[in-house]
């Protein structure tokens, strides 16, 4: 009979993960019994190869026509096994996945009540599958370029390598220049590498690239589209500076008499109101600060001394932030992180006590580059006899932030030397745990132990002025537990260096909404799968490289920057992607054309036809995202979401909710 | 009675809330066997008529769970579902059933933990008012017609 049904069940031990709790063998004779099914199996691991040539093999012989996997989440395997139908040439959607592991072994105890569990889960798989219909799966072009945010070192790499590879990349960085957190860094741990010396390479190739286009001083204002097929719509904002005429040369800088703390570096030093952020800056072109520009301020009426002086004439006050429109395929998030705010915790003192400052602070004045041309030096100058490091500045803290920020016990231990090694300074480190967990990082704390830092296991609990001995007089006392000797010390010191955690952008909120991406907990964004996928964000199309993800270290930032650009490739070389086949559609007959779909769609899939003289509702297919909001909304029952229809969703509620006689 | 098990349906989007249930599973927090997922792209995909055939055939309690305001994969399903589940409940409440039987949560991806705990929750506070007398009357032969 061609309409016949016949469903085939497979039930997974997946070793002992579900066979553990629930009774395989119970269900599967369970499953037998089920109507319209032909065979009923377990297999060990059914998403081994020879567990689904075993499906394969059933499709063919026992000439099944639907398939049910009770196994693992689908978030995991349903892929795999619509695959497996389609090798045996079955419609893909002619698949019903159950997931008796994420959702029943691994969460219910009691095998009885599992075991049950699992049975009814099955049997409302077997009556939906009843109902599935082949869809028709459709392949649409993909677009060859390839938008990154963030021009920090995740950013950057993964610009590059999609750059050299041939592809388009558009990077779009919203500070004046590319650089990110790495740029302000003096040395790198455990090697001790010149940061910027690695750095500027690689933002001099982004620069010059033919394949990429940097739109530097820019933002993403808003997304829309889908894998393959973004439309992105990018704010330009006004540097009131003509970039094709301005050649970095600095005479505006030094004409300008307005100064303002530089953000570059942490507030130690000062730029003018007209700059150029660093040195090496990419795109090495000036900027006017609107903000404390007196000549915008002033609407005109004073100043105007940067226009006097640039010789290329490109000072251009009448410019305006500028919206461009990006069309591209994949779309890779490398929008970094910010740092704890240290003054959070009072009790240390930072903002109140000048010699307290944040280990980025300390990492600008150590360097040669910085506001103190590397020296290290308390505010008033002098060179400090010792210094202590506080460990876990808001992180690893539940009235904080709970996790470790992963880089904080390296560069601590890197300052501890550079403290050492520059000035022979004392330096003590409060730490809660040492984490070295790197190549070569177990050596590097080694080799700082033996340069004589104190290391004091314990929590700070508090950094005072108030001096108890003369000893501690005009200096800076921490105080805090040495858990190892159980007893309460109090470390008189000139300095204070914070390693405040990193936490996710102020702004990750609005980020993750932009690109319909989702947060975890602690705000990062969320990938696919945490072991797996690192780099995929929940939306199709969208990757994620560096610590937008995750706190990273710059190793580790490289390797997920790479990672998201192979991802990306994967995609724009494939060429097509399939659409989504469980899309909304318009039974005609029943269709008043009244037009509520039209109304309550978010993506403009449904619109209002006239066909044979009267209205009715057509799904532009490309548009539709399957949610199936106007199938709920729909008033006379046309509207459906192929996949999850009507019947679809009933019959398992039936199953699941019936009354047993 | 004393050996009452609530008959709890739930229905949990795919990208927030059935994903944070898959991480419950993954972390092995244990909660209450009573619970039977059933998995749509949106709780927007969510008919009230779903829920109160539920209710009408036998099931004791109806969660509907969504991603947290703001975070919806189709930008406002979960609006739509935060606006259809009161007036849901307005109308069962006419109908004589305890609008306690439905409850709408938000649970994100990386919750699992809240997924457990408002199981949990839900189950007992469904057991305390036990079991759903419209479950035990005949099946009525006349189906809601709406998907």
């Amino acid at each position: 009979m061609e309409n016949e049904k016949r469903i085939g069940v497979y039930i997974c031990h997946c070793g002992l993960n579900i066979a553990g709790t629930v009774d395989v063998e119970e269900v599967v004779k369970y499953a037998a019994t089920l109507p319209h099914v032909v065979i009923s199996r377990d297999y060990r691991y059914i998403c081994s190869d020879p567990g689904q040539e075993l499906i394969k093999n059933d499709i063919k012989e026992l000439r099944l026509n639907r398939v049910v996997v009770a196994s693992c989440s689908p978030r995991m395997h349903e892929h795999t096994f619509r695959k497996t139908c389609q090798a045996a040439g079955l419609n893909p959607y002619l698949y019903e996945h159950v997931n008796i592991r994420e959702q029943c072994s691994w969460v219910h105890a009691d095998k009885k009540q599992a075991t049950e569990k699992a049975k009814d889960l099955i049997r409302a798989a077997v009556q939906r599958v009843y109902y599935h219909e082949p869809l028709e799966i459709k392949e649409i072009p993909v677009n060859p370029n390839t938008l990154v945010v963030g021009g920090g070192i995740a950013g950057i790499e993964a610009a590059l390598k999609i750059a050299n590879s041939g592809r388009k990349v558009y990077l779009v960085e919203k500070e004046p220049s590319i650089g990110g957190h790495m740029i302000q860094l003096d040395t790198t741990f455990p090697t001790l590498d010149c940061s910027e010396c690695i750095m500027t390479p690689k933002m001099s190739e982004v620069g010059h690239h033919p394949n990429i286009e940097l739109l530097a001083y820019s933002e993403v204002e808003e997304v829309s589209g889908s894998v393959g097929n973004f439309k992105v719509k990018v704010r330009k904002k006004a540097r009131y500076v003509d970039e094709s005429k301005c050649i970095g040369c600095g005479v505006c800088e030094q004409k300008c008499p307005w100064k303002v703390p530089s953000e570059f570096e942490v507030g130690l030093g000062q730029r003018k109101a007209i700059y150029i952020p660093f040195a090496q800056a990419i795109p090495n072109i000036a900027t006017v600060d609107k903000d404390h520009c007196v000549y915008i301020q002033s609407g005109g009426k004073k100043c105007g001394a940067c226009v006097k002086f640039c010789e290329a004439g490109a000072i251009n006050f009448d410019q305006t932030d500028q919206i461009i429109e990006l069309e591209v395929g994949a779309i890779i998030l490398a929008t970094g992180y910010d740092l704890f705010d240290s003054s959070q915790i009072l009790q240390y003192g930072y903002g109140k006590y000048d010699n307290v400052i944040t280990a980025l602070e300390f990492e600008r004045m150590t360097c040669a580059a910085g506001p103190t041309s590397g020296k290290i030096q308390l505010k008033d100058g002098s060179v400090p006899q010792s210094a202590a490091i506080i460990h876990c500045v808001g992180s690893r803290d539940k009235n904080y932030r709970e996790y470790c920020s992963r880089i904080c016990c390296m560069y601590a231990l890197k300052h501890a030397h550079h403290l050492r090694e520059k000035i022979d300074a004392d330096v003590y480190e409060m730490y809660i745990d040492m984490r070295c967990t790197g190549d070569a990082y177990e050596e590097f704390y080694r080799r700082v132990s033996e340069e004589g830092v104190v290391f004091i296991k314990g929590k700070v609990a508090e950094v005072t002025d108030r001096a108890k001995t003369e000893e501690e007089k005009g200096k800076l006392v921490v105080i805090a537990e040495n858990t190892l000797l159980g007893k309460v010390m109090r470390i008189p010191v000139d300095m204070v260096i914070l390693c405040p955690a990193m936490i996710p952008r102020s702004d990750s909120t609005e980020i993750a909404r932009k690109f319909s991406i989702t947060q975890k907990a602690s705000g990062f964004f969320l990938e696919r799968h945490a072991k797996l996928e690192p780099q995929v964000s929940a939306m199709d199309g969208v990757f994620l490289a560096g610590c937008c993800q995750f706190p990273k270290d710059i190793p580790d930032s490289v390797s997920h920057g790479r990672a998201a650009a192979a991802a990306a490739l994967e995609l724009i070389d494939r060429g097509s992607v399939a659409t989504e086949a469980a899309i909304a559609c318009v039974d005609e007959a029943l269709c008043h054309g009244c037009g509520i779909c039209e109304e309550i769609c978010e993506f403009q899939a449904p619109k209002v036809v006239i066909k044979d003289g009267r209205m009715v509702s057509t799904v532009n297919e490309a548009l539709c995202k399957g949610c199936g909001a106007c199938a709920v909304a729909c008033p006379s029952g046309a509207m459906s979401i192929k996949h999850f229809n009507r019947d679809e969703i009933s019959t398992m509620i039936k199953a699941l909710a019936a009354v047993e006689k | 009675m004393d050996n009452f098990e609530p008959k709890i349906v739930a229905f949990c989007c795919n990208w927030c809330s059935y994903a944070g249930a898959d991480l419950a599973g993954t972390s092995r927090m244990q909660y209450a066997p009573n619970i039977r997922v059933i998995r749509v792209m949106c709780s927007g995909r969510v008919n009230p008529l779903f829920v109160i055939k539920a209710l009408s055939i036998g099931a004791d309690g109806v969660l509907v769970l969504g991603c947290h305001p703001g975070d919806c994969h189709y930008i406002e399903g979960n609006y739509k579902t935060m606006r259809r589940i009161p007036l849901l409940k307005k109308m069962l409440k006419q109908l004589g059933i305890e609008e306690e039987r439905v409850r709408l949560e938000w649970v994100s991806a990386s919750e699992g933990a809240k997924f457990a705990e408002v199981t949990n929750g839900f189950t007992e506070s469904v057991r305390k008012l036990g079991p759903n007398s419209l479950g035990h009357l005949k099946q009525s032969s006349k189906e809601a017609k709406h998907g």
